[in-house]
């Protein structure tokens, strides 16, 4: 009976894929509540930062930083595309490069150039193969990341944007609305998005700070750091995303299993009736012709 | 009952103190600032050191450790945006160094990183086809 052997060894490699699943789907979940205990850990900073950034829009410092000016023409941008370092995540990489792949098309078919700093493997992989320009990277962050890793990066683009190598700076992540739905984002780093404010409220807010020592190192300090929170911020939604995609893509994937093994079980009874029938018959046969 | 203000310290990745204060003593770049509440709006640069926080109805103060940062000032509110790292002008261009070091390289040695990023993609792309005829197959 050597098909019904074949089927018992397809059964065993299958439930055995299936223990694997099964396990990556238990590491993704607990790792996903420790990565959506970060993503809220990092939020007030987030916001105090950005309660900051807003009230000194509304305050009149006279320096004006070049994070806030608008330029009139953009010839090159740069693009922050925050990935996964690994895959076996569903669909999770590839919607937030598929974004990335529409907007450069954009970006070509107006005759803008673009740099991209790489943060994860996966997109790293993709922008080598496209051929992208890519001024620099950052990989391996593992599942909590540091904050100061993330400066160099981040630091290359905002250095090209004062410089004026670029006129504009996005970021690309995968946005956690809950556990079945990320949603890969675009979001305009620089220049900065003024708060839109009416005349009133900058009217209540007509004060400014003392700058210690001076405005300019202040400003550049604070907004430095503010882009480097909404990168980080990126980041850390990212891991959250990536772990509850690798949950549910796990899931289907036992799930996908269990039926597969069901199907198999049911061939494998089948053709072992069928050969103790074919037996019987023979037997029967064989003494009917006696 | 003392006027108090609001302090808020917070770093990048986590929120290390939240509540009241009478007084409060930050390192600033330009030399330790003692603030009481209604001190006029300020902000500035920090230096790494301790925070001291006067807690009203506790004697004793409290001490938080900061690597740097960014202090706001408000008449009843403090916020401190603190670093989780000790950064300084070098070692963040030396980190930016490092970043664009490591594409470059990765650009010039193609065949390390490359080869392994293309591979998988290979591998996937090979994955999926097989995926793809054993569906055919199945249904003719």
């Amino acid at each position: 009976m050597a098909a019904g052997k074949e089927i018992r060894t397809k059964i065993k490699s299958v439930e055995n894929t299936r223990k694997i699943t099964k396990a990556m789907e238990m590491v993704a979940a607990s790792k996903m509540r420790k990565a959506q205990e970060r993503m809220k850990a990092a939020r007030p900073y987030a916001e105090k930062i950005a309660n900051v950034a807003v009230h000194m829009a509304y305050a009149h410092p006279e320096y004006k930083h070049p994070f806030v000016v608008r330029r009139e023409q953009t010839k090159r941008v740069g693009l922050v595309v925050v990935t996964s370092d690994k895959g076996l995540c569903g669909g999770l990489n590839t919607n937030a490069l598929r974004v990335v792949l529409s907007k450069i098309k954009e970006w070509e078919g107006q005759g803008v150039g673009i740099d991209v700093t790489a943060i994860g493997n996966k997109g790293l992989g993709f922008m080598q193969r496209m051929g992208g320009n890519v001024v620099s990277q950052l990989t391996a962050l593992g599942d909590a990341p540091h904050m100061e890793r993330l400066i160099g990066p981040v630091k290359v683009m905002l250095d090209a944007y004062v410089e004026g190598r670029i006129d504009a700076l996005y970021v690309v992540y995968n946005r956690f609305v809950n556990t079945m739905k990320q949603e890969p984002t675009l979001k305009q780093l620089l220049p900065l998005e003024q708060a839109a404010g009416s005349e009133e409220e900058k009217l209540k807010h007509h004060w400014d700070y003392i700058y210690e020592p001076d405005a300019k190192p202040v400003v550049d300090a604070l907004l430095t750091r503010y882009i480097e929170s909404i990168v980080y911020q990126a980041v850390v939604e990212n891991i959250a995303c990536e772990q509850s995609a690798r949950m549910v893509a796990m899931k289907a994937a036992s799930d996908n299993a269990k039926n597969v093994i069901g199907e198999l079980k049911l061939l494998y009874n089948k053709t072992r009736q069928a050969a103790i029938t074919k037996e019987l018959s023979e037997i029967v046969a064989g003494a009917a012709a006696v | 009952m003392a006027m108090t203000l609001h302090v808020d310290i917070v770093s990048a990745e986590t929120s290390l103190f939240s509540g009241t204060a009478e007084f409060i003593s930050v390192p600033g770049e330009m030399g330790e600032l003692g603030i009481y509440p209604r001190h006029t709006p300020l902000l500035t640069k920090l230096k790494p050191g301790s925070v001291r926080i006067k807690r009203p109805d506790v004697a004793e103060e409290e001490l938080i450790f900061v690597s740097g940062g960014v202090l706001e000032v408000q008449p009843h509110v403090v916020t401190i945006l603190s670093d989780s790292a000790i950064r300084g002008q070098d070692l963040d261009e030396a980190a930016a160094l490092e970043a664009k070091r490591a594409a470059e390289d990765a650009m010039k040695d193609k065949s390390a990183a490359m080869d392994l990023a293309k591979a998988q993609a290979e591998l996937a792309e090979a994955v999926a086809q097989i995926a793809a005829i054993q569906k055919l197959r199945k249904k003719v």
